[in-house]
């Protein structure tokens, strides 16, 4: 039995858990839920020993203890399955799962090979991932790595005397459905050799998964329930104080599109190995939402567009103009605008300021004989900070200061004020809160209003239904259905998933 | 917050305040350090350094590094020195034609170093460095190992006409430093550079030319060089294969010691003018207070491991490489 007793953090500025009681008996997983900045990550690290907390006592078994450090926590059984992987692409599995005890395998100050290749395959056993431990880790997909991760953490179980306590923070953020069920089906078999603490933005899942759910907000916990009683709506209302309705996704505001004109129009359009035959139309003031699972051909399809990606087969017009060179120059003059996924890496660059992010794409506007017209610069800047609400200090602010909605806003205000009309947003609210991702949902009505075509690939299906005029299914590259999607009269979660496996 | 604040103003000014406290040690330890007559000698040293710096602050800007400075330094003061004698030897005659001819030579040896860089895909290090030594082999079979003398006394009034105590080259630098300022703060290209040595990718997925900007951007380095290669020539009147030493050493230091980042997208020509003068500042210090000149570089040296601790928050950053 692990236990938190009244555990309080504070940094400079931020109370960030207050008085935060949770235990977690043995064999049970445990959910976590919140907005971001609600203390989740605060609550895990103080929980693994990245944190010392200010007030309060941890007990283990009765016992008080104090971690100094991560690997303090680990001798005592609390491991942890980081979202961002943590493990040494250029090592093989075997080394990565012992990597810093390698000592067990030593002889004489050599390495003994087959005995940790021998250790490393029990490991692996644990988690039912059937792979040679001498693996260059590069070479496993995503959910694989995710796995051997937790057989990395697993490891413990043979070091320490006690209960094991797992916190996975995000784990299924990356992976397909059918990954998430075999991840899920793995944890509840492991609840024999350990508990588990699980975080995560999908609610369902963490339903789905958890015996008991904590909900925090503000830095406490606000609510503790059991999985029978759990309810997405009771929680959803707990996290944010008010009620995430029917309206969240904004479907009143969802207009007819002008089926008259074609933004861009796809025929039977093929790259090989990624998708075949696709086609489609897309119209001003339509969403037009690409679902399918990871790997679908979904971000292919938005890198064709974008001119990253030259198909084999078929015929791509944009604008009535039949598209002969695949180039992103030549996607950003014909009007199209790409908001990645990853804002970090592509999204913005941090280091340029508001302004600067801002016209990148569209520099030419604002230079005469490549001389830039700084002052029309500032004044397109203020212009859509205020139009879009982004929260910055000022148009000099560095972008890489400010928070992911606000970077999110950013990258929209780019291409829009570029004139941009057929936008490409590739998972738009990933990691934002709730707040925020209302704020984009608004900008998406809005675009289309203005007379923007957009094409989707959304985080959630929920949020796919709710915004789409239009959706594609696609599942190994090819179109199985597509649904249309009047207010009202939208397609179920269940009509999607049907086509998608 | 508040510590980022004064983090983020502390490395801002960090080069300006080191600059500052230095030129006042060495004045409170020999005040003959802040006579005119040694300050005009610290800025004739600084010149060909600073045009040379310049050239190469834009390459670091776009994250990719240029180590080509010496041999294009070289081959340019060579063809210049050569030229200039063949038509006519006087800057009064067509031999003026010799100054555009070598900034030209310049931008043509950096076009090649970018094309070599982005069209076969060769890391910048390598590619610049690689034609760093054709060029300095270049100027070695140009000259034969001679020295060729440019006496002319027009083009030698770059160092000998003084104003106000500076003489002309040092106006010209600050001409060119103003111009340096002007492509980086105010032209499309400058903006660039700054794009892609903060995000390439996203550089690219904004429309940007990427392998363009990276092109022009030596090509525009090469230039530079080869002014600093003139003011070199200016200054002691001879061109030889040797006129190109030392400026790697010379001009990457003062860039970082100036407090742009390496890896790009941070800093810029005020940040290397500071540079240039902390090393001109310390070699001449230390000369005037009567330390040995070979001290100079192991003290440049450290300076530079200090600069890089002092400018970057080497938690947040995997370069450690």
């Amino acid at each position: 039995m692990y236990k938190l007793n009244k555990v309080d953090k504070k940094f400079p500025g931020v109370h960030a858990l207050k008085a935060v009681d949770f235990t977690i008996g043995r064999g049970e997983i445990v959910g976590l839920v919140g907005e971001n900045g609600a203390g989740k990550s605060t609550l895990m690290k103080v929980i693994y020993g990245a944190y010392q907390p200010d007030g309060g006592t941890i007990t283990i078994d009765g016992t008080a203890v104090r971690f100094a450090n991560p690997r303090q926590a680990m001798a005592h059984g609390i491991g942890m399955v980081f979202q961002e992987q943590s493990l040494i692409t250029n090592l093989t599995v075997m080394e990565n799962i012992f990597l810093g005890f390698e000592k067990q395998f030593v002889k004489f100050g050599v390495i003994d090979w087959k005995a940790m290749a021998e250790a490393a395959r029990r490991q692996l056993a644990k988690v039912k991932l059937d792979i040679d431990p001498a693996t260059v880790t590069s070479n496993l997909s995503f959910a694989q790595r995710q796995l051997v991760e937790l057989a990395k953490v697993l490891t413990l179980e043979e070091r320490i005397d006690g209960d094991l306590v797992i916190l996975l923070d995000e784990p299924t953020s990356v992976l397909a459905r059918e990954e998430v069920e075999l991840l899920f089906r793995l944890v509840r078999e492991l609840t024999s050799r350990a508990s588990f603490i699980f975080v995560s933005h999908r609610m369902d899942e963490v339903l789905e998964l958890s015996d008991r759910i904590y909900v925090m907000k503000d830095g406490a916990v606000v609510d503790v329930v059991t999985h029978d009683e759990a309810n997405i709506d009771k929680i959803q209302h707990k996290m944010v104080g008010r009620d995430v309705d029917k309206e969240y996704y904004r479907e009143q505001l969802q207009k007819p599109y002008d089926a008259e004109r074609v933004l861009v129009g796809f025929d039977k359009v093929s790259v090989p190995g990624k998708y075949s035959d696709v086609s489609f139309d897309l119209h001003p003031g339509e969403v037009l939402c690409l679902v399918g699972t990871e790997g679908s051909g979904r971000e292919c399809i938005l890198r064709t567009i974008f001119g990253l990606e030259k198909p084999s087969a078929g015929t791509v017009r944009m604008k009535g103009g039949v598209q002969t060179t695949f180039k992103a120059r030549r996607a950003v003059e014909n009007g199209v605008g790409y908001v990645p996924r990853e804002r970090k890496v592509e999204g913005i660059v941090g280091g340029m300021n508001v302004y600067e992010n801002m016209t990148l794409s569209q520099m030419k506007n604002y230079a005469s004989g490549g001389i830039l017209r700084i002052r029309e610069e500032k004044e397109l800047a203020r212009k859509w900070v205020d139009r879009l609400a982004i929260k910055t200090p000022s148009v000099f602010k560095d972008c890489g200061g400010l928070s992911g909605g606000n970077q999110q806003k950013v990258v929209l205000a780019k291409w829009r004020s570029g004139g941009s009309d057929i936008i490409l947003l590739d998972h738009p609210t990933r990691g934002l809160d709730i707040g925020a991702k209302e704020d984009v949902y608004d900008m998406i009505r809005e675009m289309c209003d203005a007379g923007a075509g957009i094409i989707l690939v959304a985080d959630t299906l929920e949020e796919a239904i709710g915004l789409s005029h239009t959706i594609l299914v696609l599942k190994d590259g090819e179109v199985q259905k597509s649904f249309r999607g009047e207010p009202g009269n939208k397609p179920s979660l269940f009509d999607l998933v049907h086509y998608m496996t | 917050m508040n510590g980022i604040l004064k983090r983020e103003a502390l490395v801002k000014w960090a080069p300006l305040i080191v600059l500052l406290v230095l030129i006042l040690l060495f004045t409170v330890l020999e005040p003959r350090f802040f006579s005119v007559r040694n300050l005009a000698r610290i800025a004739i040293s600084s010149t060909p350094a600073l045009m040379v710096a310049l050239g190469v602050t834009f390459i670091i800007i776009m994250g990719s590094i240029d180590l080509s400075m010496e041999g294009t330094v070289s081959v340019t003061a060579v063809v210049f020195a050569f030229a200039f004698l063949a038509l006519g030897g006087t800057v009064l005659s067509w031999a003026w034609l010799a100054l555009p001819l070598a900034i030209l030579v310049g931008a043509v040896v950096g076009f090649i170093n970018g094309l070599v860089h982005v069209k076969l895909r060769i890391p910048s290090f390598m590619a610049s460095l690689a034609m760093g030594f054709v060029g300095t082999g270049f100027a070695l079979l140009l000259t034969g190992g001679d020295r060729i003398r440019v006496e002319d006394e027009v083009f030698r009034g770059l160092l000998t006409e003084r104003w106000l105590g500076f003489p002309v080259m040092v106006y010209v630098a600050a001409l060119f430093l103003l111009i340096g300022w002007f492509i980086q703060a105010k032209t499309t290209l400058g903006r660039n550079f700054y794009a892609v040595g903060g995000g390439e990718e996203l550089a690219h997925a904004s429309g940007l030319n990427v392998n363009r900007v990276r092109i022009l951007g030596f090509t525009l380095a090469g230039m530079f060089y080869a002014v600093g290669a003139l003011m070199a020539v200016g200054r002691i009147g001879i061109a030889e294969t040797a006129t190109g030493n030392n400026f790697m050493f010379m001009s990457i230091t003062s860039v970082v010691v100036g407090g742009t980042a390496l890896w790009g997208g941070i800093g810029g020509v005020w940040n290397t003018l500071v540079g240039v003068l902390i090393v001109n500042v310390i070699g001449n210090g230390m000369v005037v207070i009567g330390l040995p000149g070979y001290v100079q570089d192991a003290v440049l040296g450290l300076l530079v491991i200090v600069a890089v601790v002092l400018s970057t928050d080497r938690k947040s950053i995997s370069f450690v490489k």
